[in-house]
């Protein structure tokens, strides 16, 4: 086992979760309370990924953060190292690769939600934050609690964007999915076998776990 | 002053279209009435801040709620409202209590407990401060809804369908609790509702809307004694309303003296209640004599004012101490062979006549 592949596809699911949460609760509590007209595009742009080969989003990502690129050089100037092939970079890419796991069953949970619960709330004096963390989240937490753990786990499993736009550095880049090709490269089946029974045996556990809270359903 | 003028239109829907100035009197109860999809609900969600209308202002006081011109729209929580909705919007998640203290945010905790127990006893909720709201029947969760929208003490209360939540024997009950309760809080309110019981029982002041658009206003009594218009009085409905004091009650019959004649009823509430009694024209029978054999306990001489046809029916206007409308078939009418000025007998069953509470 490769326990520094082990260390980093942790760190980087843990991160991609982690930023997922910060930018995809209120993304999706726009999304599903929002009556603007173009609500439908944003839609779609953060389910593309879902459709897209992660090489063509790896491509993509490396032509708009390449060094010279506008995106590349602010990175440059603000921290001195560039976005492809850095820990950073795959971390970004990752974000933008899982949007979809994570949003949309975040958005599908706060839809649920009864929108007068939502205008009481307000009507009651409470701001929108305040609704959100004390009226909204306490009645969709199995499905924030999905969204979280589908991110984690897809970032866990992910092999073609960490590719493309992280290379395989050893302690940036290699994570366990890319370990496996490597062993597998280098004919090493006992190696591969062990890394994949525990891949596979973790995705199992997962899938068990939020199916265990849909079939909870939303609390009360 | 609440200086209403708005306009707001659903994208591809239906929209409404209002203007009013009223008084802000801290016992004043407006009812604005009118059918489903008359638009009384969304003029209820503007004064809430829950819509955005498109054009207007609304202003309450010296404050401005809103103004499209200016671009001020205040959100709800800034525009101290208690808002009572539909079937009560109760945080399923939270107990009764902690319902009512989701309203108490920014309040010091010992008054927030305070209030919340206050509140409890007021609303006659003590003993179910732990239960959940689905553990609760409807005239409860009606009351914790109602303690909740009350809980920081609002300017203006907004009561959207107040009572359409519950079947007709526990709304008529509630209805009761619900005017005691409105008028012992001391703050002026706006009620949405389709049924004019809610309007006879309730209302000060009753406001009809047809179509998105104000086509009556005034005191429910004017409203309801002279509705303006056909849509109008297609939504007062009864034909007759008349308002009296309860002489006495026996055996649940109530003695009701109107323009110098009695009138019996089933009693709404105790003697020396006010009470507003409901008579449809087609259950007002007309007879050439008085005639003790009949099963009517309401007999009074009456005299003919007016009649009009309208399709296959008379409208007979009656005078009996009090102005009382009666709808017969032409071949009864041209039987009876009466005109404007003849002497005759009205006859209302006691048990068709609707007593509401006032």
């Amino acid at each position: 086992m490769d326990w520094g592949a082990v260390g980093l596809t942790l760190k980087l699911a843990a991160l991609t979760t982690l930023t997922l949460a910060v930018i995809g609760l209120p993304l999706a509590y726009w999304l599903a309370t929002t009556r603007r007209a173009w609500r439908p595009i944003v839609d779609a742009a953060v389910a593309v990924p879902l459709l897209l080969p992660p090489t063509v989003l790896g491509f993509y990502f490396l032509m708009a953060t390449g060094p010279e690129t506008f995106v590349g050089r602010l990175w440059a100037r603000l921290f001195d190292s560039t976005i492809p092939f850095s820990f950073s970079g795959v971390l970004l890419a990752s974000v933008l690769y899982n949007l979809p796991f994570a949003v949309r069953p975040f958005t599908s949970g706060f839809a649920a939600v009864d929108r007068r619960l939502i205008e009481a709330a307000r009507c009651l004096g409470a701001s929108a934050p305040r609704t959100f963390t004390a009226v909204v989240l306490p009645l969709s937490w199995p499905a924030v609690l999905t969204g979280l753990v589908l991110a984690f786990a897809h970032t866990v499993g992910e092999f073609g964007v960490v590719l493309m736009v992280g290379g395989n550095i050893p302690g940036v880049s290699r994570t366990i999915a890319l370990s496996i090709y490597d062993d597998v490269q280098a004919l090493d089946y006992a190696g591969a076998n062990e890394a994949s029974a525990v891949l596979l045996m973790f995705a199992v556990a997962v899938l068990a776990f939020t199916y265990s809270l849909q079939r909870k359903g939303l609390p009360l | 002053m609440l200086d209403v003028d708005i306009a707001f239109r659903y994208p591809n829907g239906p929209g409404v279209e209002c203007r009013w100035q009223h008084p802000i009197d801290e016992s004043r109860v407006t009812v604005l009435l009118g059918s489903s999809g008359s638009g009384k609900t969304t003029v209820l969600r503007c004064l809430a801040g829950l819509e955005r209308p498109q054009r207007g202002h609304i202003r309450f006081g010296d404050v401005v709620w809103f103004d499209a011109h200016s671009g001020v729209n205040l959100s709800p929580d800034l525009r101290d409202v208690g808002v009572l909705f539909q079937d009560y919007a109760l945080f399923p998640h939270l107990t009764v209590e902690r319902n009512l203290a989701f309203a108490a945010h920014g309040l010091p905790r010992i008054d927030s407990t305070r209030r919340v127990a206050e509140l409890l006893e007021v609303f006659r909720l003590r003993g179910l401060e732990t239960r959940f709201p689905r553990e609760l029947s409807g005239g409860q969760q009606q009351r914790v809804a109602l303690a909740r929208a009350v809980f920081r003490r609002p300017k203006l209360l907004l009561l959207d369908e107040p009572l359409s939540a519950l079947d007709r024997a526990t709304g008529d009950e509630v209805r009761d609790e619900l005017h005691t309760l409105i008028h012992s809080l001391r703050i002026p309110a706006y009620i949405v509702s389709h049924d004019r019981a809610d309007a006879l029982t309730l209302a000060d002041v009753t406001v009809l809307l047809d179509e998105g658009r104000i086509i009556q206003q005034g005191t429910t009594l004017q409203v309801f004694e002279a509705p303006a218009t056909p849509a109008a009085a297609k939504l007062v409905g009864v034909d007759t309303v008349l308002v009296g004091r309860i002489a006495s009650v026996e055996n649940g019959l109530a003695r009701v003296v109107v323009g110098g004649q009695e009138i019996t009823a089933g009693a709404p509430a105790e003697a020396g209640h006010e009470t507003a009694l409901c008579i449809r024209a087609e259950d007002v029978t007309i007879a050439l004599h008085d005639a003790a054999d009949v099963s009517a306990s309401n007999r009074w001489p009456a005299v003919v004012r007016s009649a009009n046809i309208e399709g296959p029916f008379v409208r007979v206007g009656l005078d009996c101490g009090f102005r009382l409308s009666a709808l017969v078939t032409r071949d009864t009418w041209r039987r009876l062979a009466l005109k404007p000025g003849d002497r005759a007998w009205a006859m209302v069953k006691a048990t068709t006549i609707r007593a509401l509470p006032r």
